[in-house]
């Protein structure tokens, strides 16, 4: 905060964004930085969710009808990378930018160079990830978890192309992590404690330190996987004296914090949003933090949940068994604090406040069908299964992706000055609400049922729910296009938003104007409780 | 505006949520009950998470969307002060945890039995391969494949499906009812994964090593399953299919197939030393190119670009006959080609090889004998 005050005063005032092409090249800007990340995001989830359709699209109906098996795994393996590297998690850095200096009270971030290359570097590591698709042999086809020997010996010939983009992902988000503990560690303003920051700036810190965490482990993975195909060395294939499951510990070792990074900030959302429409504190503050730390360290001790079918001796069974349930306490405690929030609140539904509210449903179900999933005989039939694509469609779409959507109608009035049309807003919302329900509901059945996951085509007993599915998504998909001309509409010709233009919201962020000055605060704020 | 619309979002929410599941009681949209002990303790157990969940569901929400009901601005409702109790915290920490000791005893009682497979009446060994399952009765010396029967034209629309489309094979693995099975599984390539719901086994298939698995079938009757591990192209399309018949009927099978085994043996050694003429050669490795090789390198015979090889003009077979046929018995290690040689009679190789070297313009003309594959497997 010291850093904040001195410098800030004399060298600030006088310099804006610069013009043309080179302000989104050069820019050391969080805001401009933010906002790149945001678009990026958004049109990485547009490219995603395209894929989907093509999956939905070959899955309307039992036999092949559009695309051929190998391609279809291509657009399974394609739709996952993207959505979970390409939209939800740059959409969270973008958020982080943003979001934290404005919170903490901040100019900007304390490493805007390194914050200007991790957002730079991305462009480059999708456009090479889709070029795969073009290549001979085709795309990565071995699913989002490339398990070996399937994307090693057994991979098309683009799978180096592959593993260059994932390390430069990984350089991505580990800069952008530094970058989020850098700034909170040490630009917080006088007065903001710990434990007064505001919880999007808590869940962020903690996430960036699963990054740190888990993306090297991440990195080193794929970096056996390119020793293995190009140099003969045999990490991951019996026949050398290697081992195929040991690929599968390291990546769940990063797969699974990997998924509490995508939902941690999302917590942090809705921390934010379910109080400033409840008009209300929200109820146990510290028990969110506490809650939060708890779910990011167990992380890290559950991912051979991942592999209950693999082989498991018992003992190594039963324990993660035991772990993975030990989530469940944590993370209700979140889920009975958000509706403690609301409880004898004065509640208003404006749309994030309705994205929200789904999200604590949706999220619950999700995290209800986790817990089924950890009981491990149980999840013997489950595994591979709809049921876990179910699951974790819950978890994502409803939860990190509504978050996501949430936090751009709250916060957009701030980002650009202007109001989003709240009518508009509201048919989003049950838009979205209703395919995505219609989506991903039917596929506990037929996971249930018995349909595995990941294949073109299926028996005639599934074909019923899996109709329902593709029209869903279909509906799910063309509601996301009506949120882009939202966006757009608001930011060419929404009304002008005052500072804070909801009654219940608190935070620094409210107390800078609408759209908020290119340096947030160059004058460290006095903050008080 | 806004309450109206959430009054009617409300009851489509649970117009889904009630209504769903009910229809799909009905269609069997459930985990199977399954015909065996292990299978009916873990349909218990997900029941009894399932109503855990849907109580504390009616619990949660319930409170949530009497709130969001009773407590709104525009109902006149003023936001009350409290915004912490660590009381609560603390019970609402204890009770979950609480329920979740409940549920995990019974689960550990269950994964306990799950993993006992001592003292096993009948060992199979089950292996997978791209795309197709091998199962071998380790005691009674009987082998072999069991692959996808749904044939190609109702894959692609051409012909109607029939009921058990996708989920029929040409041999079904036979298991005895009443006696307790071992399953031994492991993979020739990738993971795959050796799933049949009725008899809540699923094991991951995992090239150089063996998993253990077990099942005791109470009834007799046909139990289908697929491939649960994505394998890569034909993953959807190498399904399990167990019939279970009475122990008498299960070895009136083993002695039938033992038979069959040495009949074939002995047809084969016949057809072996048969003069085949180039022809017959020829039609005969077309039925096995489409059983076998077509998979991959496509009934054209024009592969895959950069995934799997053309045979149409390719050096391999077009060039040294040698060299083809030591590729088909032997397979490309760390590639998708895989060893022949135990998986076809020499008869089968020789006349798919003889296909190879003549079909799609390749034309050259050759012959390959019975005889000539024997040599080359004698010499090793």
């Amino acid at each position: 905060m010291d850093v904040a005050s001195e410098h800030s005063t004399d060298h600030d005032a006088h310099h804006g964004p610069a013009k043309g092409f080179t302000r989104w090249v050069y820019t050391t800007n969080h805001k401009d930085i933010g906002t790149m990340y945001l678009w990026l995001a958004f049109a990485m989830f547009l490219i995603g969710g395209s894929m989907a359709m093509v999956i939905r699209a070959e899955l309307f109906q039992p036999g092949l009808q559009l695309v051929q098996p190998g391609f279809f795994n291509q657009m399974t393996t394609m739709h996952g990378l993207i959505m979970v590297f390409g939209a939800v998690m740059p959409a969270f850095v973008g958020l982080a930018n943003w979001l934290i200096p404005m919170m903490i009270g901040a100019p900007d971030m304390a490493l805007p160079r390194m914050n200007n290359l991790s957002f730079w570097i991305l462009p480059f590591a999708f456009g090479l990830l889709l070029l795969t698709l073009f290549m001979d042999g085709g795309g990565p086809n071995f699913g989002w978890t490339f398990y070996a020997p399937l994307s090693t010996q057994y991979a098309p010939p683009s799978v180096t192309f592959f593993i260059f983009s994932i390390h430069l992902m990984g350089l991505s988000s580990i800069m952008g992590a530094i970058n989020v503990i850098a700034t909170i560690i040490n630009m917080r303003a006088p007065g903001m404690t710990l434990m007064k920051m505001p919880l999007f700036v808590w869940t962020w810190l903690i996430t960036a330190f699963l990054l740190l965490a888990a993306m090297p482990v991440l990195a080193g993975v794929v970096t056996m996987m390119l020793m293995d195909i190009n140099f003969g060395t045999s990490y991951f294939s019996a026949a050398g004296g290697g081992d195929p499951v040991l690929f599968q510990h390291l990546f769940w070792f990063f797969g699974h914090p990997e998924v509490y990074i995508m939902i941690l900030p999302a917590f942090g959302i809705i921390s934010h949003i379910v109080p400033a429409f409840s008009r209300k504190r929200l109820f146990g503050y510290s028990s969110m933090v506490y809650a939060t730390a708890s779910i990011a360290i167990l992380s890290f001790m559950v991912w051979a949940h991942h592999m209950f079918t693999v082989g498991l001796p018992l003992a190594g069974e039963l324990f993660f068994m035991y772990a993975t349930m030990m989530i469940a306490v944590p993370t209700g405690v979140k889920v009975f604090n958000w509706i403690s929030t609301m409880f004898r609140g004065s509640l208003t539904l404006e749309t994030p406040m309705l994205f929200a509210i789904a999200f604590i449903v949706l999220f619950t179900i999700g995290g209800f069908s986790g817990l089924m999933l950890a009981i491990s005989p149980a999840d013997f039939q489950y595994q591979d299964t709809y049921f876990v694509v179910a699951h974790f469609h819950y978890v994502l779409v409803p939860g990190a992706i509504f978050s996501i959507i949430a936090a751009a109608y709250f916060w957009l009035p701030k980002w650009c000055g202007r109001m989003y049309d709240e009518k508009l807003g509201k048919i989003h919302f049950w838009w979205s609400f209703v395919g995505l329900n219609l989506t991903f509901f039917p596929m506990h059945f037929v996971g249930l049922a018995g349909m595995p996951r990941r294949i073109p085509d299926y028996a005639l007993q599934f074909a019923d729910f899996n109709m329902i599915s593709s029209i869903g998504a279909f509906i799910f998909g063309t509601a996301q296009l009506f949120f882009l001309y939202i966006v757009v509409k608001c930011i060419l010709t929404g009304e002008k938003a005052p500072a804070c233009p909801w009654e219940g919201a608190e935070g620094l962020e409210w107390t800078l104007p609408s759209p908020a000055p290119y340096h947030s605060f160059t004058v460290p704020p006095k903050f008080e409780d | 505006m806004v309450e109206l619309n959430l009054t009617k979002g409300y009851w489509l929410f649970i117009a889904l949520y009630l209504v769903v599941p009910q229809v799909s009681a009905d269609l069997k949209y459930n985990m199977p009950v399954g015909v065996t002990e292990v299978s009916h303790a873990v349909h218990s157990l997900h029941m009894t998470i399932f109503w855990i969940c849907v109580a504390i569901a009616v619990i949660v929400f319930g409170v949530m969307f009497w709130s969001i009901f009773h407590h709104r601005k525009s109902r006149g409702a003023k936001a009350a002060q409290f915004h912490e109790n660590t009381l609560v915290e603390i019970i609402w920490t204890l009770i979950p945890l609480v329920i979740l000791v409940a549920m995990a005893v019974p689960a550990t009682a269950t994964l306990i039995k799950m993993y006992d497979t001592s003292d096993a009446d009948v060992d199979i060994q089950i292996t997978g391969y791209q795309w197709k399952w091998h199962y071998k009765y380790v005691n009674d010396d009987i082998e072999f494949f069991s692959t996808l029967s749904t044939p190609a034209d109702q894959i692609k629309n051409e012909a109607p499906k029939d009921t058990n489309y996708l989920l029929e094979v040409d041999q079904p693995l036979v298991l005895p009812v009443g006696k307790k099975v071992r399953f031994l599984v492991t993979s020739n390539d990738v993971i795959h994964s050796w799933w049949v719901p009725d008899l809540a086994v699923k094991r991951d298939a995992i090239p150089g090593f063996i998993n253990e698995a077990w099942t005791k079938i109470e009834r007799s009757g046909t139990y289908r399953g697929q491939c649960a591990e994505l394998c890569g192209k034909d993953h959807g399309f190498m399904p399990i299919v167990v019939e279970a018949k009475s122990e008498q009927e299960y070895s009136a099978w083993v002695a039938n197939k033992q038979a069959e085994k040495e009949a074939a043996k002995q047809a084969a050694a016949a057809s072996a030393t048969k003069e085949w003429s180039h022809d017959e050669l020829m039609a005969e490795g077309e039925k096995v190119y489409a059983r076998i090789c077509a998979a991959c390198h496509q009934p054209t015979g024009m592969g895959i670009p950069s995934v799997f090889p053309a045979l149409k003009g390719s050096p391999v077979a077009t060039g040294n006959v040698q060299e083809h046929i030591n590729i088909v018995l032997h397979g490309r290690p760390g590639t998708a080609m895989q060893a022949f040689a135990q998986q076809l009679s020499t008869t089968e190789l020789a006349a798919v090889i003889t296909y190879e070297r003549n079909a799609w313009d390749n034309n050259t003309g050759d012959t390959v004998l019975p005889q000539a594959i024997q040599a080359v497997l004698d010499k090793q």
